[in-house]
């Protein structure tokens, strides 16, 4: 075990098991990647990291959970993005790596890279109440993420776990099944995970393996006659990024869309403009705590036409509203803890083609407890 | 014929929020399932079908098993449906 060599691909939910049971095994080494900082909002299911270590990097942050708990354990911080330039150079060096990120893009990285550099893949993934889980590149019948999955889904139909939200404990079941998985690969006991797949359904308390393919051979990575024979751009062949984070709301809508909550709340709210609060989490987050008066409809669902007219009919009849909607969730569909306004009538806020007006509240319900209601819980 | 299907990891939401259905076809025997996605499509989704089906096969992205193997291992797309058959449509997981 001491002379095992693990690498962990991302920090968050599913990473932070791994590693603290990686560790708590003592498996030598272990390595982890990741360029995100600790945000407290992540901390309901990223079990490695404290509230003190906000704003420290995810990567080095959880290094020092792992030292906490064993000091033995060399651990080596990358702090830099896993993409085709960096990860051939950081993979060579361990024995295993585990799939712990949280995009589609990276997912195909890893695969390619441990197909590449000859490495076993332990994959786990999650998503509200549901987990997955599988060994890649083990054994010659294993098939490859690619053999199952040869073209990535199209981009907006992946729900990223910033919009749909993950419960804790199911990353933190998938997580450590995958340290059992990897702790198997290192003892060369029977009964890897590998041409079987663990789905796991934690509402109904259900877990279902079930028999995959094998490895197809005209697999273009790991099939008789590849035609990847180096790593290629992810992003562009799944049209998304590699780091939910990168699309912080700030970032990336235009900036006369967003309100802070501040200018929200004293011109907006407690004035009783005409409006609505739209609060588009998952419905049980929803439930465990909301702002008075707001409506919740998940970020998923808001394209639903039964949606839109409960919106349209809440603000009196407006035709621009479905397609305005439409662009919206089109444009912003990875929004962290997105709210939304729609502001009617004569409103501050209003637009000369429509009398409908889209605003998102920066930092949402986080800034809302920082700025305006400091006993609103954070989760 | 009678066949059982499964939805999960998110996919349910496009069939009236429902994991778990039964369809019957009473003047049938066997169905191809391409005929049955496309059936499923047509008469089961309200909203958005291009995210069950693209291209008359099931959309990149979601893993279809057979009486829980993967349907690879039964010709895929082509596999004929059979009376007591269940069928699961996995929407493939991303996050962590
Ligand atoms: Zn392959």
């Amino acid at each position: 075990m001491l002379k095992a060599k693990v690498l962990i691909v991302g920090a968050g939910g599913l990473g932070c098991p791994v590693a603290l049971y990686l560790a708590c095994a003592g498996v030598g080494t272990i390595g982890i990647v990741d360029y995100d900082a600790v945000e407290l909002g992540n901390l309901h299911r990223q079990v490695g990291h404290t509230e003190s270590r906000q704003g420290v990097s995810k990567a080095e942050s959880l290094a020092m959970s792992i030292k906490e708990r064993n000091s033995d354990i060399q651990t080596i911080v990358h702090e830099t993005m896993f993409t085709s330039d960096t990860a051939m150079e950081i993979v060579q060096h361990y024995d295993i790596v585990i799939d712990a990120s949280d995009n589609v893009a990276t997912r195909y990285l890893c695969n390619d890279c441990c197909i590449l550099a000859g490495k076993p893949l332990v994959s786990g993934s999650a998503l509200k109440w549901d987990g997955q889980l599988t060994v890649y590149n083990y054994g010659p019948t294993c098939p490859c993420y690619r053999c199952i999955f040869p073209t990535p889904p199209p981009a907006d139909t992946v729900t990223k776990c910033s919009d749909g939200g993950v419960l804790g404990p199911i990353v933190g079941v998938i997580g450590s099944m995958q340290a059992l998985e990897a702790i198997k690969i290192i003892s060369k006991v029977d009964g890897v995970l590998a041409g079987r797949l663990v789905i796991y359904d934690g509402q109904q308390a259900t877990f279902k393996t079930v028999r995959l393919r094998t490895r197809r051979p005209n697999c273009v990575v790991c099939g008789d006659a590849p035609t990847i024979t180096q790593l290629i751009d992810y992003t562009q062949f799944c049209q998304s990024p590699y780091s939910e984070s990168s699309g912080k709301a700030a970032d990336r809508i235009d900036t006369n869309l967003i309100v802070s909550c501040k200018d929200y709340h004293q011109h907006v709210y407690t004035t009783n403009s005409p409006h609505i609060l739209l609060d588009v989490r998952p419905k049980i987050q929803f439930d465990i705590c909301s702002i008075p008066n707001s409506i919740n409809i998940p970020v998923d669902e808001l394209n639903k036409s039964d949606n839109i007219n409960k919106i349209d009919q809440l603000i009196s009849h407006d035709s621009s509203l479905p397609s305005m909607l439409q662009k919206l969730t089109n444009q912003y569909h990875h929004l962290i803890l997105l709210l939304i306004l729609i502001f009617h009538s004569d409103c501050m806020y209003r637009e000369k083609e429509s009398n409908v007006v889209i605003k998102h509240i920066r930092d949402g319900l986080l800034g809302w407890s920082d700025d305006i209601d400091p006993s609103f819980p954070i989760y | 014929m009678k066949v059982k299907i499964e939805m999960t990891g998110g996919l349910e939401i496009l069939f009236k929020n429902q994991k778990n259905h039964t369809y019957e076809f009473k003047d049938r025997d066997t169905m191809p399932l391409r005929e049955l996605v496309v059936w499923m499509r047509d008469t089961q989704i309200q909203e958005r079908p291009e995210l069950f089906v693209e291209d008359s096969t099931v959309r990149p992205g979601i893993l279809v098993l057979i009486n829980d193997a993967d349907w690879e291992l039964d010709g895929g797309i082509e596999y004929i449906v059979e009376d007591g058959d269940t069928l699961s449509f996995i929407s493939t997981l991303h996050g962590g």
